[in-house]
Parts: structure tokens; sequence; C-alpha cells
């Protein structure tokens, strides 16, 4: 394989273990890393690979079930493009490559049975820092190698099914209750712990003006450019839980929003927190787009990411119904 | 016996988490109140539940607002906040409950001075001290380890004698050993892993902080007490084989 800009082995993340300083990690954008799963018959948390915009190629050494998620960064299989979005089987000798971040930064592949690699900590997520989980601890490097486990009883069914057909499948999820790709894009928040201690003009200017996302942006935190946000006065605040999605302001002005790697503790105080059902969009946004701040309230947070769920419920259950119908 | 509902305080983070605040403050009957909390959650964990994470003054509960609707939903309209937060308070309202403590004194061998801890005499000039001076300073205090953050297995911890704070480097440091010992203003830590920073380095422990193979996975947990003991570089090569005087 070659590994591109950026490419690693990632889950839903590693819970539990926040209280000895051991970050949660996992896929920046997890919906689509679910949907993927969901598409090649694995349970929704199994470990995939994040491909980070472009770059990053895989020979197959064996017939294998695959689906791509996430953002478009122009698939294709020796050389010709391939359909997001749907389970597929690559050939054995076959080289998946991305080629370009059309729209989105992250794409996810799954394999019938999900990679092979042992969960560290409860969880197949790279944890680069530390230097474990995923494969051997590290971003993918060239020449890797890896394999999967064997397939499930209906990912064994689907590549059955999808062997004997002559063309890609002519359908595909519809993914815009899960994700969105725009280069502006709208992200709802609500307040954030200190919200109150910031002055007036500032806040005004937070959710009126666009923050542009930096190139100094990673899977541990987007950094923001746009108008200077201050607080009242200044204060210290004791370090705390911070979680994905956090919108911290340190004392230069700059919002930074925190990530899938964050830490687990931060002493910055925090103006917006941004709801869960958006964080696969802004996930996906790559440096130069542009973020809106919109408030809701935490009821209508929870209700977004209920329903967000209640989606996914349907979308799982419509994939079993297409599979037991020959798809 | 605690009366935990007096002191706490219940407000969102996110979406999906609740931070209890515990008082105000860095000290240790709050941290006390911390750890008592967090045994309650973990032995009595709501459906769910995830995992709480405590800092000085305060506990971030995480929590799967998908799991706690669809295990409540003869709750009507209520929100997994709402149902969250009842929850919590009424876990609080127990009236037995008792203080969780923790004696444990962990020993920490620690190499002062020279390439180990390149920045001891400037801790002990900063403050009008000689090297040894700092050393014993630094050595003969308990520690008390309120929390774990920054890197895994990286203690904040209180209890440093004022005699030899000293400001961070104006500049940090791109790569840090594991095992640091340093100071930054009135606090001291140890560093886990390679990692950048701008604390002032006094010295190296062989100890390892980081331990993932093991579960818990980190020698130190909140609550313990810390000892720093000085050790010659000898004892270090010679003890844990380890090659580092280059």
């Amino acid at each position: 394989m070659q590994p591109g800009m950026l490419a690693t082995i990632q889950d839903l993340g590693r819970y539990g273990l926040q209280k000895f300083g051991v970050i949660v990690g996992g896929a920046m954008d997890s919906n689509s890393l679910r949907i993927a799963n969901l598409l090649v018959g694995n349970v929704e948390g199994e470990g995939a690979l994040e491909v980070t915009l472009f770059g990053t190629s895989l020979l197959f050494e064996s017939d294998e079930l695959i689906a791509i998620t996430g953002g478009d960064l122009k698939p294709t299989i020796d050389g010709k493009s391939v359909p997001m979005w749907q389970p597929l089987v690559i050939r054995k000798g076959s080289i998946l490559k991305f080629n370009a971040a059309i729209s989105g930064s992250r794409a996810y592949v799954s394999f019938g049975g999900g990679v092979q690699v042992p969960e560290v900590m409860g969880s197949k997520s790279t944890y680069i820092r530390a230097g474990i989980g995923g494969f051997q601890g590290r971003k993918l490097q060239k020449n890797d190698v890896f394999e999967c486990n064997t397939r499930t009883e209906s990912g064994e069914d689907l590549f059955n099914q999808l062997q004997k057909k002559t063309s890609y499948l002519s359908w595909s999820v519809h993914y815009t209750p899960f994700v969105t790709f725009k280069k502006t894009q709208t992200i709802r928040i609500i307040r954030g712990s200190e919200y109150e201690r910031f002055d007036e003009e500032s806040l005004k200017k937070f959710f009126s003006t666009p923050y542009t996302i930096s190139t100094q942006s990673d899977r541990m935190g987007y950094r923001l450019e746009g108008q200077n946000i201050q607080l009242k006065e200044p204060f210290e605040l004791l370090s705390e839980g911070v979680t994905f999605g956090t919108i911290q302001v340190p004392s230069n002005g700059q919002p930074i929003i925190l990530m899938a790697d964050r830490q687990t503790t931060g002493g910055y105080p925090k103006i917006g927190q941004v709801i869960s059902a958006d964080l696969p969009a802004l996930a996906q946004m790559q440096a130069s787009g542009q973020v809106f701040f919109k408030e809701v309230t935490l009821e209508e947070a929870q209700w977004a990411l209920i329903h967000q769920e209640k989606e996914m419920n349907e979308l799982a259950f419509g994939l079993r119904i297409k599979r037991l119908h020959q798809l | 016996m605690l009366n935990l509902l007096e002191t706490i305080q219940i407000r969102p983070l996110s979406d999906s988490t609740v931070v209890i605040q515990v008082g105000e403050g860095i000290n240790e009957a709050t941290h006390t109140k911390v750890k008592t909390i967090l045994n309650l959650l973990e032995t009595n964990p709501f459906s769910g539940f995830i995992e709480a994470v405590p800092a000085y003054n305060s506990l971030t509960v995480y929590y799967s607002p998908i799991d706690v609707y669809f295990s409540n939903l003869d709750k009507g309209v209520q929100t997994p906040y709402e149902i969250v937060k009842a929850k919590i308070l009424a876990l609080m309202n127990q009236s037995n409950i008792t203080e969780t403590t923790n004696n444990r004194i962990v020993k920490i061998p620690v190499v002062y001075g020279g390439d180990m801890g390149p920045d001891l005499e400037f801790v002990a000039s900063y403050n009008g001290l000689t090297p040894s001076e700092v050393i014993k300073i630094h050595s003969s205090t308990e520690y008390l380890v309120y929390m774990l953050g920054f890197a895994p297995g990286f203690p904040f911890m209180g209890g440093m004698d004022a005699q030899i704070a000293t400001p961070r480097k104006e500049s940090p440091r791109l790569a840090i050993a594991p095992g640091s010992v340093g100071i930054a203003g009135s606090q001291t830590g140890i560093y886990p892993l390679e990692t950048p920073g701008g604390w002032q380095i006094i010295g190296r422990t062989p100890s390892r902080l980081f331990l993932p193979e093991q579960s818990p996975p980190t020698l130190l947990q909140p609550g313990d007490r810390i000892q720093f003991v000085p050790i010659s570089l000898d004892d270090y090569t010679k003890d844990f084989g380890v090659k580092t005087w280059e």
C-alpha cells in the first residue's frame, strides 16, 4: 500500500479510560464509518480504514467485500471510477486508489469481517501519540500488509451475491441525513460552560461572521481564523473534562474546536459546543472551509441526535431487506 | 457521612456529557468528594452511563443520549439530559454515603540534574537555592494526585513547596523524554510519553507511568500520594538496564 496524506485504522473510539488520561480517538466522521460497516455486514463499530485527502492506495491480495463512504476523494479501482456508499467486491490484484479531495476530507473503507488488528484497551482505534491500537500503533506506511477477519454470515451472503453481478449496484445509500460535504456549512452549537464570561460584542461576532478552518487543523483539533473573541475579564479556569466538539478560546482570541483525538481535559474557556448530530459534517470540512455557528438549545441538540439515530436504524433495516431481496 | 447534594451543581457540557461541579478551588476536601462521586457512579451506573472523568473540582459524566432515551421511553417528553440529571441527583441523595478514601503511597525514583534534569540549575538559581537544596525540597514532600490528564498517566499533583516554583520555559522543547520530572509554576509533574512541553525538567524517573498492557493502564491513580526518591544515575541504569547517558 501507499499511505498518502494520512491513513489510520479507526473504530468508534476507546471509551472508559479517560479518567487515566487515555484519549477516545476513533473515526472523525463516525456516521460514515458506521454506514461503511453496515454495508458489508459488519457490526457498525468494527475497525475500518480512515483515509485523509488523497494519495492512499491499496493493493488487494485476495477478493474482498468492501464499501467506501465519507468524503468524495475520487476513488478508483485500477484507474476506473468506483461508486461510493454501496457494497462491492474488489478482485485480487486490483488497486484501490484515492486520487483527489473533491468534497469532504475523509473517506472510510470497510472490509467484510473487519480489519484484523488486535483490540488494545477495548478498541482498534489508532492512538498515534501513545503508539497503541490500529496497525502497530501508528499511521499506515508504504508496504504495510493487513488482513481481514472472516466475513459475518450476512457479509458472506453479500459477497456471494455481488460476485455473480457483472456491474456495480444501481443503488447507493442516501447519506444526507448523516453527513454533508459543503465548503461553507452552518454548524449547530449549544452554549459552552463559560459562554456568559465572553463580552457581548464577541458573542455577536461569533454568531454572525464566518470562521475559516486553518491549515493547522488535524484529528486533534480544528483551529479557526476569524473575528477575535474576548472575555469580559480574565479569569483562571481549572482543568476539567472536554469532549468532541468543545469550542475553546485561548487568550489569542481565535477559537479551537476539539476533535476526535482531543486530550481528555482542558483549561481554556469554552464558548460553545458543537452538537453531536453535526460533528460528522464538521469533521468532513477541509482547511479553508468556512463555518457559521448557529445556536440551538440542548433539547434541540438531543432530539436531532435521536432523530439521526432513528434514521440510522431504518437504514440498517433497509440494508437487511435489500440483502434478503438479492440486492 | 457526606452531604453531597448541598455541594454539587449539574450542568451540560454537550448533548452527551454533564459536568458535576463540586465546590471551588483545589483542596483535599473537594478531592475526596470528587472521588466519592466517581465511586458512586461507577458502582451504580445508570443505563446509558459510559464513563466519568474526575478533575480538581468537577466530574464530567459521559453518557449515550440514545441509550438513555430508548431505555426511558416511559418518561415521555423528558430529554435525556433531564433524565440523567435526575438519576445523578437521586444517587447523591442516598443517606448512607461514605467517603471513598485511598491511602496508597507510590515512591517514584528520580535521577536529578545532569542530562536527566537539564533545568535543575535554572530552577535553583531562579529561586536562590543550590541544586541539592532543590532536590531536597522536591523529594521531601508528599504530593497528592488530584487527576490524570494531558497525556495517559500524567498526574496533576498538588503540594509542591513554593520555594521551588518556577515559570515555564519561554519556548517549549520539541521533545521531552518519557519519565521526565518537571516544574511549571507551582506545579510538578511527570511526562509519561515523549511529548513537546514547556516545563522545567529537573530529573527523570525510570518508572513507567503508562502501562497499556495492564489494567488499570497507569501507574498512578487519582488520590495516590507520591514521594520522589533521589537515585543515582548508576542505580537508574543498573536497576533498569537503560542506557541513557550519551
